[in-house]
Order: C-alpha cells, then sequence, then structure tokens
C-alpha cells in the first residue's frame, strides 16, 4: 500500500520547508560536527609538533590545489545553473550543465589522483609522519563526499531524470537538496585548502 | 497473482519494510535479544568474580584477558545495541508517528536503511567472538588508546567497523526523527500539546545528530592508526592520546542523556495514565530537557579528571556538571510531585515505572561525588562508579523499558500481559538489581578497582568487602530467572488468542492519539483511518465537567 506523507513537496507553513530540505540541512550540520572534529583534531596535533607540518605543507603542490579549488566552485555554480534550468522548465540545458558538474567533480577526482600518487610513489605515507597523516585521512574523507556526490548527481542527471515527467516539483526539490549537499563538499574544500595547503 | 508476487510483498512487509511499527518491532526484537546477550555475558564474568578467585587463577574459568573481552563487549553491546536502539529505535520508531499523528516516520526508505546498518553493525560485532585464536576488543568499551591500538588485534577493527555501522544507523534514525516530529505533527498539536514522551525523543535525536559525529571522527583515526599505521594518537609520533579521550567523551556524555531521556518519556507518559491526572509542571519538564540537552555538550571532560589536563580544565567542567544535575533534579521532582494526590492504579507498567524514580535518584546522586574533582580521585575507576551509571541505566532505564514494554503491548499486539506474572517479575527484579549493585557502592568506597578480574582477591583494602562478591553474582542469576518469567509471559501473551475482553483499543484509558485515534494494534501502513485533529494537551485526566475522568487530545 503506498501512502501519501504530508509536506513531501509543498513547503510546512510554520517551518517553510518540505521535509527532504529539513532533512538535508540536519544531516549537514552532522557533517560540521564530523568535520569540526576533524579539523580541531588537525589544530591540536599540528600545535603538539608544529614542525612535521611544517616542513610536510612545503612539500604539497599548491597549482594543482588552486586548479582544484577553482574546479570545484566551477562546479558548484553549475550546480546552481542545473537547478534554475528545472526552475525554468528547460529540462536540456538542465542537462548540460549538470554535464558539467559531473566533469568537474571527476576532473576533481583525477587531479587528486595525480596528487596522491606522487606523495604515495616517494614514500610520503599515511604511516610517514602526523601531516601525512592528516592529509590523507581529511582529504581522503573530502575525496569519499565527492563520490558520493557523484553517484547521487549521476542517478539525478540519468537514471532519476525520468521523475521529470511524472512529478517535476518532487524533482527539483531532490535537485535543490542534492544541490544543498553539493556546496557543503564545496565548501568543506574551501576550508580544507588553505588550512591544510597555505597557512 | 503469481507466487513471485506473494515472496515480495513477504520481503516488503516482514524484512526489508517501510513501515514505522514493523521498523519498530524489528528494532525491539534485535535490541531485546543484545540486552540479553550482553546479560549473559556478564553472568559469566559475575561467575568468575564470585567463586573463581579463592582457589587461583588456574581454576579460572576464563583469562583475565577474555575477562576484560567480555567487559569491554558487555558495555558495548548494552550501551549501543541494547538500550539505545530499545529507547530510540523501537520506541521512537513505533510511538512518534502514532503520537504525532503521522501515517508513517517523514523518510520511511531511510528508516528501514537504518534497521538493517544496525543489524549489519550488530552482526559484525559478535562476528568479532569468532575470529579464531583471537579476542574480541578488550580495551574496555571506551576504548581508550594507546591500548586499544597497541595490544587488542583485529578484535579491536571489528569493534572500530561495527561503530562506523552504529554510527550511520543514528545519523538516519535521528535525522528522521526530528523531521517526523517537526513537519508531520497534525493539525492543532502545537509544542506545548506535544506529549513528554515527544519532547524527550525530540531531544535525544539532536544529542545523537550532533554527539556521534566527533566519535565517528576518533573512530576513523583509531581505524587508521591501527590499519594505516599512523599515529594520531601516538605520542612517539606526537600524536595526542588525550585527543582520543576527548572525541570519545565528547560523544559519550551526551550519550547518557540519550540513555536517559526517552526512559524519562516512556515513565512521563505511564505516570500521567496511571495517576489520573495531569502532569505537575509539564512546561518546566519540556524547558529542563532542552536545558539538558544544550548543557550535555559542555560536561564531557568530567570523565577525564584524572588524565592529568589541568586545573582549571577540571573546575570548568566540575561547575558545568553541576549545572546539569539541575534541570535532572526539576525533572525527577516533577515526576514525583505529580504523584500528589492522584487517585493511582498500580499496574505492572505504573510499578516499573514508580520504581524508576527512586532508582533514577540513587543513581544520580551518587554522581555528584563523581562530578566534583576532589572526591572522583578517590572512586574514580572505582566499583562505586559502576554502581553509580548502572543504578541508572539498569533499574533506571531498563525498567523503563520493561514499563514501556508492558504498557504498550496492547497498542502493538491487542493483548494484555499477564498482571501476576508482571508483578513477579517486577518485585524479583527490583530486589535483585538492589542485591547486584548497592553493594558495588560498598566496595567502591575501598577503593576497589573496577577491572580486577580476580574480584579484587589480591587487593589488601578490599578484604571486608570481599564477600559481597557472592552476594551480587547469586542476585545477577536470580535476576536471570526472573527474566525468564518475564520471556515466557511475553511469549505466552504473543502467542494466546485474543480475550473479548480485549477489545477495547484503548485499555488504559489513555488521552494520547496513538490509544484513542489508532486501533490496536494499529492499521497497516498509513496508521489511521482519518487524520485526527488535536484539540487539548496530552495530559487532560480528571477534567472536571467533563463525564469521563479522561479527555482525549482529539476530542473537540
Amino acid at each position: 500500500m503506498d501512502i501519501e506523507i504530508p509536506y513531501n513537496v509543498d513547503e510546512r507553513e510554520d517551518t517553510g520547508l518540505y521535509n527532504s530540505k529539513l532533512g538535508i540541512w540536519l544531516f549537514l550540520a552532522s557533517e560540521i560536527m564530523l568535520f569540526g572534529a576533524l579539523f580541531s583534531s588537525y589544530i591540536i596535533l599540528r600545535l603538539n609538533d608544529p614542525l612535521p607540518f611544517l616542513q610536510g605543507q612545503a612539500k604539497l603542490n599548491v597549482p594543482l590545489a588552486t586548479l582544484n579549488t577553482a574546479i570545484l566552485i566551477l562546479s558548484s555554480v553549475t550546480f546552481v545553473m542545473s537547478w534554475v534550468s528545472l526552475k525554468l522548465k528547460d529540462i536540456s540545458k538542465f542537462r548540460i550543465y549538470m554535464g558539467i558538474t559531473m566533469l568537474c567533480s571527476f576532473l576533481f577526482l583525477v587531479i587528486k589522483y595525480f596528487e596522491y600518487e606522487s606523495k604515495l610513489s616517494n614514500g610520503y605515507t599515511p604511516a610517514y609522519n602526523n601531516f601525512y597523516a592528516v592529509y590523507f585521512v581529511v582529504t581522503g574523507l573530502h575525496a569519499i563526499h565527492i563520490i558520493g556526490g557523484i553517484i547521487v548527481n549521476g542517478y539525478l542527471w540519468l537514471p532519476g531524470l525520468k521523475m521529470w515527467d511524472t512529478e517535476p516539483e518532487r524533482f527539483t526539490n531532490r535537485i535543490e537538496v542534492a544541490g544543498l549537499y553539493w556546496h557543503f563538499v564545496d565548501l568543506v574544500w574551501i576550508f580544507v585548502f588553505p588550512s591544510i595547503y597555505l597557512l | 497473482m503469481s507466487s513471485d508476487n506473494h515472496q515480495e510483498s513477504f520481503i516488503r512487509k516482514y524484512i526489508f519494510s517501510i513501515d514505522h511499527k514493523w521498523i519498530g518491532i524489528q528494532y525491539g526484537i534485535t535490541s531485546l535479544f543484545f540486552l540479553l546477550f550482553g546479560f549473559i555475558l556478564m553472568m559469566i564474568m559475575r561467575y568468575q568474580l564470585a567463586y573463581n578467585v579463592n582457589t587461583g587463577l588456574e581454576k579460572d574459568i576464563i583469562s583475565p584477558d577474555m575477562y576484560n573481552a567480555l567487559g569491554a563487549m558487555h558495555g558495548t553491546i548494552m550501551v549501543f545495541l541494547g538500550v539505545v536502539p530499545m529507547v530510540v529505535g523501537a520506541f521512537g520508531n513505533y510511538l512518534v508517528p502514532l503520537q504525532v499523528g503521522a501515517p508513517d516516520m517523514a523518510f520511511p526508505k531511510l528508516n528501514m536503511a537504518s534497521y538493517w546498518l544496525y543489524f549489519v553493525g550488530g552482526v559484525v560485532m559478535l562476528a568479532s567472538f569468532f575470529i579464531p585464536d583471537q579476542l574480541p576488543a578488550h580495551s574496555g568499551w571506551t576504548s581508550y588508546v594507546p591500548l586499544a591500538t597497541l595490544s587488542s588485534g583485529p578484535g579491536q577493527t571489528f569493534w572500530l567497523f561495527g561503530m562506523i555501522w552504529l554510527i550511520a544507523s543514528s545519523l538516519l534514525g535521528s535525522t528522521n526523527i526530528i523531521v517526523t516530529i517537526l513537519q508531520l505533527r497534525v493539525k492543532g498539536l502545537t509544542w506545548m500539546r506535544l506529549p513528554f514522551f515527544i519532547w524527550a525523543q525530540l531531544v535525544t535525536s539532536f544529542l545523537l545528530l550532533l554527539a556521534f559525529p566527533p566519535l565517528q571522527a576518533a573512530a576513523i583515526f583509531q581505524l587508521s592508526d591501527i590499519v594505516l599505521g599512523t599515529g594520531f594518537f601516538d605520542p612517539w609520533a606526537g600524536g595526542s592520546v588525550l585527543l582520543y579521550q576527548h572525541l570519545f567523551w565528547f560523544l559519550a556524555h551526551p550519550e547518557v542523556y540519550v540513555l536517559i531521556l526517552p526512559a524519562l518519556g516512556i515513565v512521563a507518559e505511564i505516570i500521567a495514565n496511571n495517576i489520573r491526572k495531569p502532569l505537575w509542571g509539564y512546561k518546566s519538564m519540556v524547558y529542563s530537557s532542552i536545558w539538558l540537552g544544550f548543557m550535555s555538550f559542555i560536561v564531557w571532560a568530567h570523565h577525564m579528571f584524572l588524565t592529568g589536563m589541568g586545573t582549571t580544565m577540571a573546575s570548568f567542567f566540575m561547575i558545568t556538571t553541576m549545572i546539569i544535575s539541575i534541570p535532572s533534579v526539576v525533572i525527577l521532582s516533577a515526576l514525583f510531585l505529580s504523584l500528589w494526590g492522584g487517585k493511582i492504579r498500580f499496574n505492572t507498567p505504573m510499578l516499573f515505572a514508580l520504581s524508576f524514580l527512586p532508582m533514577f535518584g540513587i543513581g544520580g546522586l551518587t554522581g555528584l561525588p563523581l562530578g566534583l574533582a576532589t572526591a572522583d580521585i578517590h572512586l574514580h575507576d572505582t566499583y562505586y562508579v559502576i554502581g553509580h551509571f548502572h543504578y541508572v541505566v539498569a533499574p533506571g532505564t531498563i525498567f523503563a523499558i520493561f514499563a514501556g514494554i508492558y504498557y504498550w503491548f496492547p497498542k502493538i499486539t491487542g493483548k494484555t500481559m499477564n498482571e501476576t506474572l508482571g508483578k513477579i517479575h517486577f518485585w524479583g527484579s527490583l530486589v535483585c538489581m538492589n542485591g547486584i549493585f548497592m553493594p558495588m557502592f560498598l566496595q567502591g568506597l575501598t577503593g576497589l578497582s573496577r577491572r580486577m578480574a580476580n574480584g579484587g582477591y589480591d587487593y589488601a583494602h578490599a578484604r571486608e568487602v570481599l564477600w559481597l562478591n557472592e552476594v551480587m553474582s547469586i542476585s545477577a542469576f536470580l535476576l536471570f530467572a526472573f527474566q525468564l518469567i518475564y520471556i515466557f509471559n511475553f511469549f505466552w501473551t504473543l502467542f494466546r488468542k485474543r480475550y473479548s475482553t480485549e477489545n477495547d483499543p484503548n485499555p488504559w484509558q489513555s488521552t494520547t492519539i496513538e490509544w484513542t485515534d489508532a486501533t490496536s494494534p494499529p492499521l497497516g501502513h498509513g496508521n489511521f483511518e482519518k487524520i485526527p485533529t488535536v484539540y487539548r494537551g496530552a495530559y487532560e485526566y480528571s477534567v472536571v465537567g467533563h463525564e469521563k475522568d479522561f479527555y482525549p487530545q482529539t476530542e473537540e
């Protein structure tokens, strides 16, 4: 028996939200606590023993990471454009913008792969010292979030799109929720990049 | 209809169900199993403590390492696989949508995923008992480093993997409960008309949502220390041992309130129903529970007074700890004062709920000396601590769980459990629980360490109180015997025919929506025949001028 859950698509008056939008914000609150714990631990470990952090930082590839930052910000912009296209009922533009977002996310991972590869092949494994431990665990967890985003966005881009024909409003909501997550992942990188690569 | 079709609907209905009621029952069955399993681990330990210490180590039934493993797994199983899934997963899932008048949880499929993540986490934990030639995790339920990273072997890796599943499950579950309460309340169900149980679930879910991720981080760090050879918690590599404890207790102190708040919610429902008058100070109880939730995030380091983190830190956390005892006392006092002048019905659920009050009181008050750094120096890591938190969780929360099961059993199955057997179960459990935990205070005051596999046989100061080991162990075995009565009562009621006297869907004459507007057991997926509207608060009992002594929330 299929049942109707209230406020699945429409906004509830007193909260001004539909269910999944509130859900994603709560999920992101939880994520902030996770990355908050990671960043606090990074600060504590670095204060404990600063030298390996300064030495390790000097070996990181800042130009590549800057490129990655630009790619990720671009993917966030195209994500918003894809949502706006849906609001304007322009499905072909949605496909294009979402496609660019997907391309950017894969590009980010490819660049990340080369970055990791150059570290690992030179013997800088996570076990080398605590700087590399922090570097690999924090950027690794961020990369896992990117992969999670790619799976969701890819689903919405190709097979999930058929919902557009039956429930366009619900599909637009899905894109909005996925977008909130994607912006969060982008935002995490905007904190990771200066704190690990630059400062 | 083809048989294939039938098969699919069976799986959808009973295994990968998306109906909150069935998921709640799944959570309930699984966590009751884990509660029993954790209890059996403890009985093995109690046998070791009472009967094998005087004869020397060669006659021990278990090795000291195995004793440590049983202790670590007892704690983990009871907290993360037993009590929390029971009070939040089972009671929360089953009752929250019914009490707010919703057809289901806000995200039924995530709800299903939440149960199955929990299930996998449980299987991983159980599997760690069967690693060939290896013990399960044996560094305490806290998994302190460096002990856990240096000496634990594959058991610890299993523990960490299991925890990651359980944390993911609790994330989905708590999000679902919050969204359900905020979004799916029916028309007229304003904030101050909510049953206290719903408030307790709401605060609890926020604690789970925000406190668990730092433990997730700690688990990831510890896992990478073990698997990748990093040194996050390794002082030789510039890591920090204290960091682990901070991350762990940042979860584990709010976790204490995750264990107790839903229990307070269950007890408040049952007490209000059986005194036949409104709860005294409902609003203060609500505000106190929110205050409790906030404060629980800034008391964690009172578990770490002896770690050398410094006296300034200790003073801060001592003060916050004293402050957090105020809202707990407000809630407990409101429940006590509610009894005044009530026409109390002493049925089995009410007996459990009533005894919860003094038992939780003992647990809470014995916690105060532990919250003061000076007293804690003597009492830290002794049996006094064990006595303290078990009074909160065992005759506290677990009694509330029993109360809740006896109380809502008619809702779930349409049949009421046997009262005589229930009362035997209650009185036996009450006496035995105190027989187990009261002597721990005496042992702890002599300084007896909580982790000795020989029960303190070679500890000079414990000579006077060693005989209590046998008292506690016999109490534990008797407690098990009384649980057999409960298990019999549970299954016998479940499988017997429904009596003709059990047709009333509201046998306790309650005011809340789940009793007044749903059948017993409730309809299939969707819960309500017609969506209820709420006109009044949750506890309008004995309203002057109303013909019955209860005024349902949905009656105009």
